[in-house]
């Protein structure tokens, strides 16, 4: 067997992140003075140099290396690029944060890394060995990361929660994989559509197989009925780190159900669309009455969280009507479009909870946020445009990511899913509009004002304004989702 | 002149001026705010006066068309334009505005800015709802003008305004969803087309049409809102500061009546002729039975709450006897309504800014104080009742002559709103403005300044003309009313 040296230029950026967290590592080690600081440095500086090698590797070529089980597309590329911005977003807000809490330690920088990078493969991955390395990269270290503060006990349960359903989960998935792999032969996911294809592969096994995965899955994805560690790892973690759970790996996430279940598994797209039915219709009724019952913001999110998923979903099992991939493109630009919507709708929301937290305070109620408008109306105005905005009331961002996934739905034929979703989101409003009611109609209790950095102050205020103007102009991203699919499948 | 965009500028000169209202007022200086609103506002309405000026009262085609795409992907396009339906609701819009600034100028000493700013920015947005001729743009004002209201009645609002705002919000969003799933069906439908006037033309199947009527139908039913889903009104309009109540009723409700006359009638003609029964026994129940619930009211703002909901339905009423009489009498009625709830609204919150009190109970004797006040309120009221000579009386005599034409019972029932309009309305009048001074806080009430008085004066104006001489607006909306039942005889089956 003679070994050929793959071709590295698709991964440079990946294999950056790698070299920049091995360095981060050993400067922070050796120059503990300022090694706070320089992590932080360092960490963005990685972030912003993976972005920029994105960019100048991205051909919208689709290409493949190390023995086919690394993908280079314009799909990933896009995804990448937005992973970067939302770890790096969540490593300005939560900054401050951390250093209040004496836990801005170089780790903390380093996970992030780690975590990007293993999001990183688990966007480009184009066989389930490096998806499942990518996705145990990021879990891992999102264990650790939640961890972080050792010394709280919810943040420790949370944790232990956390990493056991992780592991089961990860273990579903693989028994799922290894299912198909003994139907199929194959574990790159362009051989197993292909023994699908040809009829070669054992349709009960491969049902099985499809069944564990799509619970993998949708543990990882958190939606109902395995949501359960979603709503208390949200609430235990430090706010900095449940941002970053609650961003970037639902960018992963995406890309990883679109590999499997749109690259690998597509010939049994009607089958899995009937589970992700399922799933999408409980994720959006259960999240949403649930969310009404919460008085903690960072669970309300949480359930709120769940529903949106839920929502994305809705834009994944339109794509295959009666055998019609006719509409397969537009669904699933929707669902991306939706996915990137949200990221950006929650790094603000959990952004505006770390801003009101402080020294020895959290801001975790929903109480926490009364009066805003008459400590800073600014701040007040950008949650305001936040909330109204996952409430998918127009001119925000949210109401085109809700009528993009819908449309597809009606595309699909699914008018009564539709109308389920509808009517969820009505309830859901109710929650949305109580924050509102809070910041704006009730006496503030805590007149302190608004202290915090000015990086977070502008990023936060960018956030929200881009929120607004996103919605005002939706068409950029609306159609650069839909060519990097185009592009890619 | 025509050049100009004149649409967008009426929408967007608001909205725009409301946030630098916005940005540039602080509860510190209040003055600057407000002066900057009024100046917005006065704008804004000037800019709508050509579009009534170089308005084509011969033609029935869309004018002052103004097309780009917006959001390519879905075919979405920035698509405005105004018919002799819709191009009197913008000038009424923006007239009503100006009056908010104005009536608002005093009362209102919290967060000026913001209140201001709320009622501009929704301005602009409602401005678009009667412009926009994109479904997608018309449900984006539409559901984008909640945030604003939500806003004013829990902020400014009563003791129980949380109630109420939510149960707005709430109660529009169901019926505005639903509508949002009829708009997406309408656009497979139409081989992916949101224009409004496109989907006139798209040939659709009874069951179909039934749907996209249901979905229509709860979604402005709540808007307008007719018997049984009128609940939320009463107390969105009680706890509303006086400026929002105007707007509501004077705007908001028109938003529903608008609904059916630019979607469901012309979009589902057969389901509307097949459900037009049940929709005119909807409206002769708000008719009557809502003219006996405002009999009992002790509330002044409830009565006349109560009262909009009985005379949109006689809009209803209108509408749904497919006859030019009718549906102009209707859109007669709308702008009248307009002008004399939203007067009425002021004139209950010039006594509750004094009197801090909307009980009827707590007053008699107003006249001894306020003469002058009382003069305006009389002309208001004799108008709500439908006097002779005022606005009020244009619209419903057109409709029931209609209706005399359609069925003659339905004549008789619909014409008791004449006896009950009087009833309640002059009953109020007498108890709060005639008899004893009723107390020591009536005894001192101050006559209306000149700035109340200015309002009440232009609205006075507005009310005498439009009911001495109603041509200029039944004009202008006669040749696109004749050419909206001429489609919508056609069926589309």
């Amino acid at each position: 067997m003679n070994f050929v040296v793959p071709d590295f230029y698709p991964a440079a950026a990946e294999i950056f992140v790698a070299i920049m967290a091995l360095v981060t590592m050993l400067a922070t080690t050796f120059l503990k003075r300022i090694g706070r600081s320089l992590a932080y440095v360092l960490a963005q500086a990685t972030l912003i140099g993976a972005a920029f090698i994105t960019i100048y590797t991205m051909d919208g070529h689709v290409t493949l290396t190390f023995s086919n089980m690394f993908i280079a597309d314009l799909m990933g590329d896009l995804l990448k690029l937005l992973i970067y911005f939302a770890v790096a977003i969540g490593l300005l807000y939560g900054r401050a944060y951390l250093a209040d809490r004496n836990m801005d330690r170089p780790e903390y920088f380093l996970l992030a890394l780690l975590m990007t990078l293993g999001m990183m493969v688990m966007v480009t991955s184009n066989h389930m060995l490096t998806l499942y390395m990518g996705l145990e990269m990021m879990s891992l270290s999102l264990y650790a990361m939640v961890a972080f503060d050792r010394e709280s006990a919810r943040s420790t349960e949370a944790a232990m929660k956390y990493f056991v359903l992780g592991a089961l989960a990860s273990g579903l998935l693989l028994y799922g994989m290894s299912m198909i792999y003994g139907a199929t032969g194959s574990l790159e996911f362009s051989g197993i559509a292909q023994a699908i294809y040809h009829q070669a592969a054992n349709k009960t096994v491969l049902l099985f197989g499809l069944v564990f995965i799509m619970a993998g899955l949708a543990f990882k994805l958190g939606v109902v009925p395995f949501h359960m560690w979603v709503p208390d790892v949200y609430q235990g973690a430090p706010t900095a780190v449940t941002l970053m759970i609650a961003a970037a790996p639902k960018l992963a996430a995406f890309a990883i159900s679109m590999r499997l279940l749109v690259f690998g598994l597509f010939e049994l797209a009607e089958q899995w669309q009937s589970m992700l039915m399922f799933l999408a219709v409980a994720s959006i009724v259960l999240g949403n009455l649930a969310a009404i019952a919460q008085t903690n913001i960072k669970r309300m999110l949480a359930y709120s969280g769940i529903a949106h998923i839920g929502f994305m979903l809705l834009g994944l099992l339109s794509g295959v009507v009666d055998g019609d991939r006719h509409f397969a493109l537009n669904a699933y630009s929707s669902a991306m479009f939706y996915a990137v919507s949200y990221v950006l709708m929650t790094l603000a929301a959990f952004g505006m909870v770390i801003l009101l937290s402080r020294a020895g305070f959290e801001a975790e109620n929903i109480e926490d946020f009364r009066g805003l408008n008459q400590r800073s109306p600014w701040f007040a105005a950008m949650m305001m445009i936040v909330m109204f905005s996952m409430a998918g009331i127009p001119f925000f961002i949210g109401f085109f990511a809700k009528f993009s996934v819908l449309q597809a739905v009606v595309a699909a034929g699914y008018i009564w899913l539709a109308i389920v979703a509808v009517l969820m989101s009505v309830i859901g409003a109710f929650y949305y509009l109580r924050v509102v009611k809070v910041m704006y109609f009730d006496e503030p209790i805590d007149s302190a004002p608004i202290h915090a950095p000015a990086d977070v102050r502008v990023m936060l205020s960018a956030n929200g304004l881009a929120v607004a103007v996103l919605g005002l102009l939706p068409q950029g991203l609306m159609s650069l989702c839909a060519y990097a699919l185009i592009a890619s499948l | 002149m025509t050049g100009m965009p004149l649409l967008s500028l009426a929408i967007w000169i608001p909205i725009l001026g409301g946030l630098l209202v916005l940005a540039t007022g602080s509860d510190r200086n209040a003055p600057l705010a407000r002066s900057l609103a009024l100046a917005v506002s006065v704008v804004g309405f000037a800019v709508t006066l050509p579009l009534y000026a170089l308005f084509d009262t011969g033609s029935s085609a869309m004018q002052f068309v103004e097309y780009a795409p917006w959001i390519p992907r879905f075919n979405v396009n920035y698509h405005l334009g105004v018919d002799g339906i819709s191009v009197l609701f913008v000038l009424l819009n923006s007239f009503i505005t100006v009056m908010v600034v104005i009536a608002g100028w005093q009362v209102i000493q919290d967060k000026v800015a913001q209140y201001m700013a709320a009622f501009l920015i929704m301005s602009g947005l409602m401005n678009g709802i009667f412009s926009a001729l994109d479904g997608v743009l018309f449900y984006v004002f539409f559901e984008a003008s909640l945030i604003p209201l939500y806003l004013i009645i829990g902020i400014w609002g009563g003791p129980n305004r949380v109630y109420a705002a939510f149960k707005f919000f709430l109660y529009t969003l169901v019926g505005s969803l639903l509508m949002l799933v009829a708009i997406l069906y309408l656009f497979m439908e139409a081989g992916g087309s949101f224009s409004i006037l496109q989907w006139h033309q798209v040939p659709l199947g009874m069951t179909a049409q039934s749907l996209i009527f249901w979905a229509f139908l709860i979604a402005f039913a709540v808007k307008v809102p007719m018997w049984p889903v009128h609940t939320w009104l009463p107390d969105a309009h009680v706890e509303a500061p006086t400026g929002g109540s105007v707007v509501l009723a004077a705007i908001a409700l028109k938003l529903g009546a608008y609904g059916f006359i630019r979607f469901s009638m012309p979009i589902v003609p057969d389901a509307a002729a097949a459900f037009a029964p049940m929709m005119i026994a909807l409206s002769l129940i708000a008719v009557v039975y809502i003219g006996f619930v405002a009999l009992v009211q002790t509330d002044m703002k409830k009565l006349i709450a109560y009262s909009s909901i009985a005379h949109m339905g006689f809009v209803t009423l209108g509408f749904f006897m497919f006859n030019a009489l009718g549906v102009e009498g209707a859109l007669v009625q709308m702008i009248s309504h307009g002008f004399v709830s939203g007067a009425m609204f002021l004139c209950v919150g010039v006594l509750y800014d004094r009197m801090h009190s909307r009980n009827i109970a707590d007053y008699g004797g107003v006249v001894k104080t306020m003469p002058k006040f009382a003069a305006f309120f009389m002309l208001f009221a004799m108008a709500n009742a439908g006097l002779p000579g005022t606005s009020g009386f244009v619209g419903e005599f057109m409709v029931i002559l209609a209706a005399v034409d359609f069925n003659f019972w339905i004549a008789a029932i619909a014409a008791t709103t004449l006896i009950l309009g009087a009833a309640y309305t002059l009953w109020m009048y007498k108890r709060v403005v005639f008899g004893k001074v009723a107390n020591e806080h009536v005894a001192q009430l101050e006559d209306i300044g000149a700035r109340e008085f200015a309002v009440l004066g232009f609205l006075a104006l507005c009310v005498l003309a439009m009911g001495v001489w109603p041509y200029p607006f039944t004009e202008v909306m006669h040749a696109s009313v004749n050419e909206l039942l001429r489609h919508v005889a056609v069926s589309k089956l």
